[in-house]
């Protein structure tokens, strides 16, 4: 029998050195894994591999040493334990995503709640190449959201309250690109210094800031034999639907331009960013 | 703004993150409910995080003062646990 390896990469199976022994990937999202989850896929990994499991660069779990005419028992034990096979090759790949605001102090948006929410929308979705989604959830930056081609980070944009601000000097010193200076009792925030990472906020003892949550994209990072990181295009986007629109923009422009096995980057460098940043630039402005 | 009372004075200018926190939480506990305490810090990663790790514990931090030898001086009110 003819071993279709594409449409196994595709259900997760990956082929090992070793000849019929496939490390199978498992869907997670956001990098979240149930007690239950891991139960059953502990049980997997001693039955039908070999008793170990490997945790990914991108908080997938691969079961190793899966043998070809067991798959399908594989995937029947597995989904016992709602546990489902991952992707590979060219689609949307897993959704990566830092504890965000649900568990982190520092955290400006819902990473898990988001990803959930990506990985609703694209998973699998087959593109002319692999497409990497990553979101962290403030500056701090624990998932390097620009190594992906589409990166999301949580930032707050700020502003001040006089009416609760008591003076003390803490957000001064808390903000870490100095942009904020205190002067005869009155705050005032550079704009250009900025880079919402709501430290001030979370730092005053009176909350004395209004803050708005939104998210900081990135387009076109890879990490892998190339180097290169994303860069964003609108500053700051403090609308959910609209951030959606961004994505689906961004995915249809690689779908669209992208010749077969390139990354979002050198479709960009190749089409032209300007061009690109046009089309995100009016999906921005008229929704 | 009136004067306040400081009850007690802390320098953790001689350790280093975390133990600042560490410190300074220890003096807090010294106090009573109401009390003020000055926490002499450095400038850099203590004066960024420990006014907001104070907040994070739930103490009234009243203001923070730039010395004249660089150091800051947080002065910080206990609450209830
Ligand atoms: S990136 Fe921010 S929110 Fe996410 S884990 Fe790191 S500090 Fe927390
Ligand atoms: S959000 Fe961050 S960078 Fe902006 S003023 Fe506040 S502390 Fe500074
Ligand atoms: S930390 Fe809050 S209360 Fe203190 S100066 Fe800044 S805005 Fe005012």
């Amino acid at each position: 029998m003819a071993v279709d390896y594409a449409a196994l990469k595709k259900g997760g199976f990956m082929r090992q050195k070793q000849k019929n022994n496939f490390s199978l990937r498992l869907r997670v999202v956001g990098g979240n894994v149930t007690a239950e989850q891991l139960a059953k896929i502990a049980e997997v990994a001693e039955k039908f591999g070999d008793g170990h499991v490997h945790l990914t660069s991108r908080q997938s779990i691969e079961i190793p040493f899966i043998k070809l005419e067991e798959i399908d028992a594989v995937k029947a034990a597995l989904a016992e334990g709602k546990v489902e096979p991952g992707v590979c090759g060219p689609r949307v790949r897993t959704i990566t995503a830092c504890q965000g605001n649900a568990i982190c102090p520092s955290g400006c948006i819902n990473t898990y709640e988001l990803a959930k929410e990506l990985d609703d929308r694209y998973f699998a979705r087959e593109l002319p190449h692999k497409f990497k989604f990553g979101i962290t959830g403030c500056q701090n930056n624990c998932l390097k959201a620009e190594e992906n081609d589409l990166g999301i980070k949580g930032g707050l944009q700020v502003t001040w309250r006089e009416s609760d601000c008591i003076g003390c000097g803490v957000c001064v010193k808390a903000c870490r690109t100095e942009a904020i200076t205190l002067e005869d009792g009155k705050i005032t925030v550079d704009p250009e210094k900025c880079n919402f990472c709501g430290r001030c906020s979370k730092a005053c003892p009176t909350d004395a800031w209004d803050t708005v949550s939104g998210y900081i994209v990135s387009f076109g990072g890879v990490f892998g034999n190339h180097i290169a990181k994303g860069e964003p295009v609108i500053p700051f986007i403090s609308d959910h639907d609209l951030l959606m629109k961004i994505c689906d923009a961004a995915i249809e422009f690689f779908a669209r331009n992208a010749n077969p096995g390139e990354r979002f980057k050198f479709t960009l460098d190749r089409v032209g960013r300007d061009v690109f940043e046009k089309e995100i630039r009016e999906v921005y402005e008229n929704g | 703004m009136a004067e306040i009372q400081i009850a007690d004075t802390v320098d953790i200018t001689d350790v280093v993150c975390p133990v600042t926190f560490v410190k300074a939480k220890v003096a807090l506990e010294e106090l009573e409910i109401g009390e003020v305490l000055a926490v002499r810090m450095n400038d850099g990663e203590p004066v960024q995080n420990v006014p907001r790790s104070m907040k994070e514990e739930g103490h009234k931090v009243l203001r923070l003062d730039a010395n004249e030898d660089g150091t800051y001086t947080l002065l910080v009110q206990k609450n209830e646990e």
